[in-house]
């Protein structure tokens, strides 16, 4: 491929047009998987193309695809929260507590976005206020949140919830769409804005790709930390009131190993691990990806922990992709 | 600084030994030198684990797929030892060690050659390896009746008073002071953690080093695998499930710095022998084993937080003082 290519190269800055760089960006390439997905799926299982098939199919990333997105917003500053799952168990094991003491449907809710936003200021605080760095406090958080859930139940668990309590799992808003999957829009294009049309969005990028710079613009680093580590605790609230309904039983095992597929859903949605750069729609398409990979895999009859091999493996191989195509293009 | 270091291991060993005379008050024969030497047998293995964990935090790095390696290489030695009883145990070692090394090789590989942070590639291969145990064995059981009477009584044979399993933890702990402290490949990884760029001026191969590191974090695991399937009898899928956690905790509250560099072998050894007093104690003085996880999460936070405290003197005040000074000119 000859010279024409070659005086092309001989600008270094150009970017090429607009609509190219849309079409090789990561959400593009990812949503034509999705696509690719979505019509494997059709070809191989006759049950696949059946609304409320697909209906319940959105149930195995909408609770998970809600932590991502605030979990997004911590990785593009450059930090990390391992134990959302554990704040799940802790949050929902609080409920279990109190619909036991007989409380209702409303104080059940606000007592999980409680505990989950305690759960967020303790992780807050130890990185942002203690200035530790975020991968162990938050090993040992996740260990401690919990280690909380087993000493209140060991082996027990935790069953009556109100019948009311039940429409934030199994409710349906209108026809086919479920509460959760409605809440899951809503919460995506509430972190959209927050993310790319905020000055708030525009400092988390800054301290992710720069926080030395970003201490000097004036941006309070440990502010904007304390309020994303916060914000996914309150998400993986909603996600614990969530699962609780739709479960309708709470043991302190509940949401174990979470934390890898929610971390996966971010870095597979084209967040960089390294901070500073990513998208919600990203994580948007991720999060239909992983759900139609592990909904099309069940209809085929493959057991949960096979499927997390195809789930280690998405995660790597995302990552390793563009690098591999990086160097390719480097060598050339 | 090395002073420091000192104390730090000096403290731990303090710290230990008035965690066993206090829960010798409670529970008669608690420190009992018979009783002492089953709490070293019990965390033999998280002592050559967090050996392990130790060289790849060194370098900067995490290896959050030992529990996973274990209970694959576990699974494969007690399934090929149930298949083939004739096999000599010491071929099924080296066997173990040979997979676990692999496992660690790709994990390194993928650090090394491709520059994917280390918690990204070891979070992945933690779920692939032990979801490849569950494909190889399909869920089921190894139990002690299918394996084979030396398989499972070499580590329990007693030597001078201890099993072997607790010498090959001594073996190993002197064999990993040498390597740290004597040989180049153990300089190169205080060196890659600590400053980077100054190794690579050095001439020390970081990338390498990082791999190697994590090939003998994934032996380590290998060999764990055979002796924890050998000392409890049983090779499942879900074995040491979450077990990476404690590798992780007692190299943090033996004082090894998450951010590379700063450790030492004595350190994640009284790290691993921390833990496991606590472990032994919980039931003995009466609280629930349910209670442990808790416990072992508030030890982290604790251990980083003072861990902390402890680093916080050198690079970031220069660091400040420069940038200030830069600002103000």
């Amino acid at each position: 491929m000859s010279d024409v290519t070659n005086t092309k190269r001989v600008i270094p800055d150009r970017l090429g047009t607009k609509a190219s760089r849309i079409l090789a960006s990561w959400e593009v390439l990812l949503f034509a998987v999705a696509v690719a997905i979505f019509v494997f799926n059709a070809l191989a299982s006759p049950y696949f193309l059946d609304v409320w098939n697909l209906s319940d199919a959105t149930f195995n990333f909408t609770e998970k695809a809600m932590i991502a997105f605030a979990m997004a917003l911590l990785v593009i500053a450059g930090e990390i929260d391992l134990s959302v799952a554990a704040i799940i168990a802790l949050a929902s094991t609080a409920m279990g507590g109190a619909a036991q003491m007989g409380i209702g449907t409303a104080g059940l809710v606000a007592i999980g976005l409680g505990v989950g936003l305690a759960c967020g200021a303790v992780n807050g605080l130890l990185v942002s206020g203690l200035k530790l760095p975020s991968i162990v406090v938050t090993i040992g958080t996740m260990s401690l949140f919990r280690g909380i859930s087993y000493i209140v139940l060991g082996d027990q668990a935790y069953g009556k919830y109100p019948e009311s309590f039940a429409f934030f799992g199994q409710g349906y808003v209108v026809w086919a769409f479920s509460f959760e999957f409605v809440l899951f829009a809503a919460l995506a294009i509430v972190f959209a804005i927050l993310l790319h049309a905020t000055n708030f969005g525009r400092q988390i990028f800054v301290i992710g790709n720069n926080e030395f710079a970003a201490r000097f613009s004036g941006i309070p680093v440990e502010r904007v930390k304390f309020i994303l580590f916060l914000l996914t605790g309150l998400m993986s609230g909603v996600a614990a009131v969530c699962l609780t309904s739709r479960l309708g039983s709470t043991r302190p095992s509940i949401a174990q190993g979470w934390e890898l597929e929610v971390v996966t859903m971010v870095v597979l949605g084209g967040i960089s691990i390294l901070g500073g750069a990513g998208t919600i729609g990203g994580v948007v398409i991720a999060a239909f990806v992983m759900g139609l990979v592990t909904f099309g895999l069940g209809l085929l009859n493959v057991p949960g922990i096979v499927m997390s091999i195809f789930v280690g493996l998405l995660l790597i191989i995302t990552i390793a992709v563009p690098i591999i195509g990086r160097r390719i293009r480097e060598m050339r | 600084m090395k002073k420091l270091f000192k104390h730090r291991e000096i403290l731990l060993v303090v710290i230990i030994a008035i965690m066993i005379a206090g829960f010798a008050t409670r529970a008669q024969g608690f420190a009992a030198p018979g009783n002492l030497a089953n709490i070293f047998n019990d965390t033999s293995i998280l002592i050559i684990l967090a050996l392990g964990q130790m060289t790849v935090i060194l370098t900067k790095s995490i290896d959050l797929s030992v529990a996973a390696n274990l209970a694959f290489t576990g699974m494969a030695v007690a399934m090929t030892d149930a298949a083939y009883p004739g096999l000599p145990l010491v071929l099924l070692v080296v066997m173990a060690i040979g997979i676990g090394a692999f496992l660690g090789a790709i994990n390194g590989y993928l650090v090394w050659a491709l520059q994917i942070p280390s918690i990204v590639v070891t979070l992945g291969t933690l779920t692939i390896y032990r979801g490849m145990a569950f494909v190889l064995s399909g869920g089921a059981w190894v139990n002690a009746h299918q394996m084979t009477p030396t398989f499972l009584n070499i580590p329990r044979m007693p030597l001078l008073g201890l099993p072997m399993l607790s010498w090959i933890a001594v073996a190993i702990v002197i064999g990993g002071w040498f390597v740290m402290n004597r040989l180049p490949f153990g300089r190169a990884t205080y060196a890659s953690g600590g400053n980077p760029t100054a190794a690579v001026y050095a001439g020390i191969d970081v990338g390498r080093t990082l791999f190697f590191a994590f090939v003998l974090s994934g032996a380590l695991a290998g060999l764990c695998g055979y002796l924890w399937v050998s000392r409890y009898a049983v090779a499942y899928v879900d074995v040491a499930i979450g077990f990476e956690l404690d590798t992780v905790a007692a190299c943090v509250i033996g004082g090894i710095s998450i951010a590379g560099g700063i450790g030492s072998v004595a350190g994640a050894v009284l790290g691993a022998l921390f833990l496991g007093v606590i472990k032994n104690a919980l039931p003995v003085i009466g609280i629930s084993p349910f209670a442990q996880m808790a416990i072992s999460g508030i030890v982290i936070i604790l251990a980083v937080v003072f861990n902390a405290r402890a680093e916080r003197r050198v690079g970031r005040i220069i660091l400040r003082n420069r940038a200030a000074v830069e600002v103000q000119a």
